[in-house]
């Protein structure tokens, strides 16, 4: 006689430390299979993109730091593209590569940060703590230059806010060359783990048209082998005149995101070392004062520099009558930002694309039939945060 | 791009009578249909061997309060095999139906919830139109240009009743919206004076 059995509803989160934030995730189980999961998401949603329509457009970078907290700068950078693309300002060579090299040390903190505590999800406490130990090196250069952290400020339309301090491109260069050797360390930790591989080849596949049609991007399309890198195909700022490559993976599993992840950091630590050994000289950004603020020693003496600064801290710059769509390749995939301006000085609609509210729209595809032991392991190499998904 | 201009032109021919306009700006295409043309067109785009746009970026919405036709869908398509991208906009009215993506693009489905949530646009043959990102219980469509900025509720930990409760929002101070527009160009009270 068949025994009957039950379906249980469990509530993962949102206060669960896999739950990599604020994820409620209701699961339906069926014994320990996972048969249905339904995340409720916006517990963290603070109307960023309502705020950003009520201010000026240097206010509303600041913003862009919150979303995806894990690498501030990189968010910035889009926003920072899309007005410079209606404004139609170049911006000087020196900026463009300060800005690629801290888009870069944005990608290794979070990959850092993702890398380890997937590890840590699937039992691993190590490779946190050794991780955790760079990003702290890393937020150091955050501070040395924009005086923060992680909510930076510092790509600014135009370029960026201020040039780098006396010093830090050779420490930034003593740290990439001391980085690949805790990549190796932290991959003998990892790689060849028989438990690490357990818990993660052949978990959550996302095969070649299914990422497509998820609109998957970044890691989660390349793990299942479409080279597909914004920096390369809709190359922004001077990532035309570097040379790096793309890591493309062949199952599509959480294994394979892993490995991808760990081989774009090595990408990145060459990007940055090409970055600091062809730092042009110059301004650091546009010196049209209509958009950029004039140097404080000018305030000064100059009536005019006075006058921009006044308008530029008051009513801000203004940004013509325009739509426009830019992206950038962010740590987690392709982070976008929807700009309508109408000619005054504050966006009138300002969405977000954020690449992680796709990813997890998936989760009900991806843990299906999986059992619920997987659940953290899948939503580890997802690479969740929840700055950017409920925005 | 020559590359973006043929395939302008293609989509144009291909679809002629369902386009209203199109136009390149920024390295993008932009085109606007009528919203009765939207699956027909999103289909199109999807599948043909010329375009190939088969992965779907956002779903958004704008509100233009003072418009007859107050909303504007916008859909925003990235082809890898072309390479370009193309942003999709249709002009519907305050509490028209719009048909669901769902069936074409599975990632539309969380996209069209929060077009939903913020916007309060319905869409046809949805499967699961919940609210997405506001609260539990939230009233009201946040992204709507006559939605406060402050909102109207609030919540705290009540010490007496032991629970979280809901309150109107008081602020000690209002949210102050100033004027900035440079007084050497007249502010806008100034200019409808001069004007009469």
């Amino acid at each position: 006689m068949a025994k009957e059995t039950k379906k249980l509803n469990l509530n993962f989160g949102p206060q669960h430390p896999a739950a990599h934030g604020v994820l409620r995730l209701i699961l339906q189980l069926d014994g320990e299979v996972v048969e249905k999961a339904d995340p409720h998401i916006g517990l963290l949603h603070r109307g960023t993109e309502k705020l950003i329509e009520n201010k000026t457009y240097s206010q509303a970078v600041p913003y862009f730091d919150r979303l995806d907290y894990v690498a501030p700068m990189n968010q910035e950078h889009a926003f920072a593209l899309a007005i410079e693309k209606i404004l139609k300002i170049n911006v000087p060579a020196r900026g463009q590569y300060i800005r690629v090299i801290f888009c870069e040390i944005g990608r290794i903190l979070s990959h850092i940060l993702n890398v380890t505590t997937q590890a840590m999800d699937v039992g691993a406490l190590t490779p946190t703590l050794w991780g955790f130990e760079e990003r702290e090196t890393l937020m150091g250069f955050y501070e040395k230059v924009s005086g923060s952290r992680l909510h930076a400020n510092y790509f600014r339309a135009g370029g960026v806010h201020q040039d780098l301090p006396k010093g830090l491109d050779l420490e930034i260069a003593q740290f990439c060359e001391k980085f690949p050797k805790i990549i190796d360390d932290l991959e003998t930790l990892l790689t060849d783990n028989r438990i690490f591989k357990q818990r993660n080849v052949d978990i959550g596949i996302v095969s070649k048209q299914d990422a497509l049609d998820y609109s998957f991007s970044g890691v989660m399309l390349r793990g299942s082998g479409v080279p597909w890198d914004l920096r390369k195909s809709q190359p922004y700022d001077c990532y035309d005149q570097l040379e790096f490559k793309i890591p493309v993976g062949k199952n599509g599993d959480c294994y394979d995101r892993y490995l991808c992840r760990i081989e774009e950091m090595r990408e990145s630590v060459s990007i940055i070392n090409q970055c600091l050994a062809n730092l042009p000289k110059g301004p650091v950004k546009a010196t049209d004062g209509k958009i950029t603020p004039p140097p404080k020693k000018e305030i000064k003496q100059s009536m005019e520099a006075l006058i921009h600064h006044f308008k530029l801290f008051t009513e801000g710059y203004r940004v013509d009558e325009d739509e426009i769509y830019t992206a950038v390749e962010a740590p987690k995939g392709e982070f976008g930002v929807y700009l309508i301006s109408d000619g005054s000085s504050k966006p009138y609609k300002c969405k977000i694309r954020a690449p992680g509210f796709s990813h997890l729209q998936a989760m009900d595809y991806l843990i299906k039939g999986h059992m619920l032991a997987d659940v953290p392991a899948v939503l580890g190499s997802m690479d969740i945060v929840f700055g950017e998904v409920d925005r | 791009m020559n590359n973006i201009e043929s395939l302008e032109k293609a989509i144009n021919s291909e679809l002629a009578s369902k386009i209203i306009s199109s136009k390149i700006k920024h390295n993008q295409i932009y085109v606007t249909i009528e919203d009765s043309n939207l699956s027909e067109v999103m289909i199109f785009l999807k599948t043909n061997s010329l375009t190939k746009f088969r992965q779907l970026i956002d779903i958004t919405a704008v509100d233009y309060p003072e418009k007859d036709k107050r909303f504007k869908m916008v859909y925003l398509l990235l082809s890898h095999e072309t390479n370009s991208r193309i942003l999709v906009d249709c002009e519907i009215k305050e509490g028209e139906i719009v048909p669901s993506l769902t069936s074409i693009f599975p990632a539309a489905n969380w996209m069209e919830r929060e077009v939903f949530d913020m916007y309060g646009i319905e869409f046809k043959d949805h499967p699961d139109l919940r609210r997405i990102l506001t609260d539990y219980g939230f009233e009201g469509h946040p992204l709507r240009k006559d939605f406060p900025l402050t909102g109207h509720n609030e919540v705290r930990y009540s010490e007496e009743d032991k629970k979280v409760i809901y309150e109107p929002v008081k602020l000690e101070q209002n949210y102050r919206n100033f004027d900035y527009e440079s007084p050497w160009e007249g502010t806008k009270y100034i200019k409808e004076q001069t004007k009469e």
